[in-house]
């Protein structure tokens, strides 16, 4: 029986906590979902991208429809929940009811709104959801409107700039005495104030709205100090507050949001709340970081899964293009507190730090923001920066002696200082690992991690081996995947990652291709990537595959094409070899050879023959061999213990059980298998990506062999006693060469590049870790195992490998 | 010029390409990413390899089978690659192709 979750709101921490929850646990629970708003999840905080024009809705959808229906959710959009029955376990909603086992309350903030006269009239709009944003859009679309924007904190300076792209003419009221001063000092304010200024925009601070004045929509804005703007649009953007009704009316336990303990629970056990709706510590919450982070938690509760929430400092930035400001920690005055400021008038530049005991507590800045992470890290992380103080404001560039010499300064970072910050490397871990042989990135990010998340820090740790390796070293000339980018393979496949990039025309805006729809070279390894990393959600682009993946079969020099049906672990029998026979006759195929991979290929088919052939074979139980495929070809075997004098184990059925295991995956070159039942090795095995030679105590698992244009003997991952677990530690590294390696790198290439000595540590001496890599392949494999030629032995198929059209029997007149 | 309805710019995948068969050869009808259609022999002057299975980028194809590009306006070979393919007048009109089969009907030369 599947558990009933039931969440109310589908914003942004929601999302996050199903997104985990469902990677966790994707069979366990029957999910609805309630959205007041009459759509699922986008990502609400590009809303100002689209109200400036410079994004479309569809861009900032981060869930649709598919994504729902994919994984069973029932979506009740445009629903609002208005009471949550505890006692029986239901919510009830303006159109109905459902019950749940366990409940999540996602129902974020509602704007706050002045209560001033005028409020209620038309053209009085807020700043929350697309419906707000659309509202604005509309109002902008008449030539010459006035817009006044109430409120000069983030939202209300976003609504504001992004009204002026749209044409209006924009006044900001801000009730104190510069604009953003929560998270930015008076100095900081002023210089914002100015470049809205020079961009168009009026701004009038220490303004108390008085009243909104208008007969049937809002035609003006009237100040305590007598002042009036005209205004065609009012948009309030002063504040929010926790949407807690709903836990209020249940009589939940309610502060200013709702109360939630570590785990995210509420008063009641079965009760959760996540997002801008809680109070945690007396801490309410208005910036997603720490929602995510919530988010994480909640699956974890919901799973069983022990997990605490930690809220972290979080820094601000504003999303006005153009304008570079940055704020985070604390930074207000006090007497235990000194400042130090830098200032660049001519370029406004301004920068502070506040520094309390030798340590960072605060940082603003504005104009130039480069070193914000880095300050942030100090404050984070509680550095003492005595030694650095002098230097400090200019950044981690000139930590150091020699000031501008990066290599200089790199040297001169002691051993504690954190490289990575994804991660957590520091320097010393990093210099460790150069010192004992790893003597490349990719080593050094295959030992340590460092680097392998954002990879922001690789240049740093290109220096750190540099500066230890001294002449030793050569900076290696970084090798683009193709002349679209500028990014190789590994950073492109990390930056897919890190920056969640789930398709196509994400991964080439964000990463800057320099060409409109890529080419032959990188489209289709950022096919594979992306259906690697994101099986759930990334749809598979035929357009962007080589021609055999395409088509399903290889083509030939001649145009014709070469069907080669599977034969699990080699074995056949007589319908199978009856109905290739019959094939072969009826559509008349030049040439049947038995494959140096224990199958049959049928060679010279006419490309409109293909979905007609595929169908008869199919219909004696073929499926594709995957003889074209960057993905599982064979796996071969040999009698084993069935026939053979000196089979140790099953190995035949072994191997047949591994290739309907890993059938139908993509994978970044083609992998073939084999298994020999003993070290006389009939199948091969030690020369195969995966094999496995029998003995009388278990299996032998080597890995990485190569008998094409390299020679090369398998390497042994490890020797294990039991089938299963000879299945388990293959079907891992398999997923761990999907998830890692560069495309077209067959699996020897790519050990070559990351060491054994990892790959045995992820896959055997981590049986968590093996666990979830095996989750994920299965996860993937219950999309991805389909045989490709029973969906195009269909008649719509068969006509689109046929011509468009035939012009031969067509007369010239 | 004698345009004829080969067929609706749906029956092609965008950045894909389906034949036609002609009297002289397959001449391959491409549809770009941005919605246009061209027409060229479905011929790689290298090898004879079928110009309609390649992957298209731009307005641009690359031959599936040695990897030649060759520009879909112009059916001129790209980069470093001499050589040139027959392009062909096409048009949509109406969510339909229309191609000139001037050259391509039985009777005439190539
Ligand atoms: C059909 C088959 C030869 C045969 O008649 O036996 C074959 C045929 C092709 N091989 Fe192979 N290989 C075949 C077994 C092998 C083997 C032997 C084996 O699998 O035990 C090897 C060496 C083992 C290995 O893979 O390391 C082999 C190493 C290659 C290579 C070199 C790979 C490498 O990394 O060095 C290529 C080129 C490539 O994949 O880039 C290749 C590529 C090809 C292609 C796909 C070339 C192409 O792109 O057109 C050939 C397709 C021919 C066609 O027209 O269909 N074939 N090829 C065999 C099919 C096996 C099957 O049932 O799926
Ligand atoms: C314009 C804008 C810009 C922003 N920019 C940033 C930024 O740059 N950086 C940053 O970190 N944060 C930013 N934020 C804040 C960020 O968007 C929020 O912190 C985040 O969306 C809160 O997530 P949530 O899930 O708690 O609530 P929401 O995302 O607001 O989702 C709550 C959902 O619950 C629904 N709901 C409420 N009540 C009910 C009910 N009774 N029944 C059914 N559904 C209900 C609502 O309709 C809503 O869709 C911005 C916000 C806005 C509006
Ligand atoms: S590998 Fe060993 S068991 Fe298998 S066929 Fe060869 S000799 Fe027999
Ligand atoms: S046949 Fe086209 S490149 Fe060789």
């Amino acid at each position: 029986m599947k558990k009933k979750l039931v969440i109310i709101g589908a914003g942004m921490a929601s999302g996050r906590a199903l997104e985990h929850l469902l990677s966790v646990d994707p069979q366990s629970w029957d999910v609805t979902l309630f959205n007041a708003e009459p759509r699922g999840n986008y990502n609400r905080i590009m809303l100002s991208p689209v109200l400036s024009g410079e994004k479309t809705y569809a861009e900032i959808v981060t869930h649709d429809d598919n994504w729902y229906a994919r994984r069973n959710i029932t979506c009740r959009f445009g629903e609002s929940v208005v009471r949550i029955d505890r006692h029986n376990k239901v919510v009830h909603s303006s159109k109905g009811s459902a019950p749940y086992d366990k409940l999540l309350i996602a129902t974020g903030s509602a704007p706050f709104i002045i209560p001033v006269a005028g409020k209620d009239l038309q053209g009085v709009v807020t700043y929350r959801d697309m419906d707000d944003t659309q509202a604005m859009i509309d109002a902008s679309a008449r030539s010459g409107g006035k817009a006044v924007v109430i409120g000069g904190g983030l939202l209300g300076l976003e609504a504001a700039a992004g009204l002026r792209l749209r044409g209006m003419e924009v006044t900001v009221i801000h009730l104190m005495g510069h604009l953003m001063e929560r998270q930015l000092d008076p100095a900081a304010g002023y210089l914002l104030q100015k470049d809205l200024e020079a961009r168009g925009l009026r701004v009038h601070c220490k303004g108390a709205t008085k009243a909104i004045l208008g007969k049937d929509r809002a035609e003006a804005v009237l100040l305590e100090d007598g002042t009036v703007y005209d205004a065609d649009l009012v948009c309030i953007a002063v504040g929010i507050r926790p949407e807690t009704r709903l836990a209020t009316d249940a009589a939940l336990d309610v502060g200013r949001g709702i109360t939630v303990n570590d785990q995210m629970l509420t008063s009641d056990p079965d009760i959760l709340a996540v997002g801008e709706c809680v109070e945690h510590d007396g801490q309410l919450f208005g910036l997603v970081a720490p929602l995510y982070d919530q988010a994480r938690v909640v699956a974890n509760t919901l799973t069983g899964q022990e997990a605490a929430f930690r809220p972290v400092q979080t820094a601000t930035r504003l999303k006005v293009t153009g304008v570079d400001l940055f704020s985070a920690g604390d930074f207000a005055d006090g007497p235990e507190r000194e400042d130090i400021v830098f200032r660049d008038p001519a370029r406004g530049v301004y920068k502070r730090l506040v520094i309390e005991n030798d340590r960072l507590i605060g940082a603003v800045m504005y104009g130039d923001t480069v070193d914000g992470s880095w300050f942030s890290g100090l404050i984070r992380d509680g550095t003492d920066i005595a030694p650095m103080r002098d230097t400090l404001i200019f950044g981690p560039a000139y930590q150091g002696e020699t000031g501008t010499d990066p290599l200089a300064a790199v040297a001169a970072l002691p051993s504690d200082a954190e490289i990575c910050g994804c991660n957590g490397i520091c320097k010393g871990a990093i210099v460790t690992a150069i010192e004992g042989g790893d003597t490349t990135l990719a080593r050094i990010r295959a030992t340590t991690t460092a680097s392998a998340s954002c990879g922001t820090c690789a240049g740093l740790v290109e220096q750190i081996l540099a500066c230890t390796l001294g002449d030793a070293f050569q900076l290696p000339a970084a090798q683009p995947i193709c002349g679209c980018t500028d990014l190789t393979h590994e950073d492109t496949r990390r930056l897919i990652k890190a920056r969640i990039l789930t398709s196509m025309p994400a991964v080439m805006q964000e990463l800057g291709w320099k060409t409109s729809c890529g080419c032959h070279i990188c489209r289709p390894a950022l096919n594979f990537y992306l259906l690697a990393d994101w099986p759930l959600d990334y749809t598979d682009d035929p357009q962007s595959r080589f021609v055999n993946e395409r088509n399903h079969a290889n083509i030939q020099k001649d145009g014709t094409y070469s069907v080669v049906p599977r034969m699990w672990g080699g074995m056949t029998n007589p319908r199978e070899l009856r109905a290739i026979a019959d094939a072969a006759d009826k559509y008349a195929i030049p040439a049947v050879k038995v494959t140096g991979g224990q199958r049959i290929d049928l060679l010279g088919v006419r490309k409109e023959d293909l979905p007609n052939v595929w169908a008869d074979l199919n219909a004696a139980g073929l499926v594709s061999g995957h003889a074209y495929s960057k993905g599982l070809r064979t796996v071969k075997t040999c009698v084993g213990t069935d026939f053979c004098r000196f089979g140790t184990q099953d190995s035949t059925g072994l191997g047949i059980r591994l290739e309907k295991r890993l059938w139908g995956s993509w994978t970044p070159h083609k992998v073939k298998l084999a298994v020999s039942g003993c070290p006389r090795n009939c199948a091969e095995a030690t020369c195969k990506d995966i094999g496995i030679v029998c003995v009388d105590s278990g299996f032998e698992i080597g890995v990485g062999g190569a008998a094409g244009m390299d020679l090369k003997e398998v390497e042994r991952l490890a020797k294990v006693a039991t089938e299963a677990e000879a299945i388990d530690l293959t079907v891992a590294f398999f997923q761990l060469y999907r998830e890692h390696a560069k495309y077209l790198d067959r699996p020897y290439k790519w050990l070559a590049k990351v060491g054994l000595d990892w790959v045995r540590a992820q896959v055997v001496d981590d049986p968590e870790n093996r666990a979830a890599l095996i989750e994920r392949f299965d996860l993937s494999q219950s999309l991805y195992q389909r045989d490709p030629w029973a969906d195009r032995a269909t008649p719509k198929a068969q006509a689109e490998f046929a011509p468009m059209a035939d012009l031969t029997q067509e007369a010239a007149e | 010029m004698n345009w004829l309805d080969i067929g609706a710019l749906d029956d092609i995948p965008r950045r894909g390409a389906r034949v036609v068969k002609t009297a002289h050869g397959c001449v391959a009808i491409f549809r770009t990413g941005d919605d246009r259609v061209f027409a060229i022999d479905d011929r790689c002057p290298h090898k004879g390899g079928p110009l309609s299975e390649g992957i298209v980028h731009g307005h641009m194809v690359t031959c599936p089978l040695h990897n030649r590009v060759f520009a879909l306006e112009t059916g001129l070979a790209q980069g470093a690659d001499a050589g040139a393919v027959t392009t062909y007048p096409a048009r949509i009109e109406g969510g339909r192709i229309l191609l000139d089969a001037r050259r391509l009907l039985r009777g005439r030369a190539a």
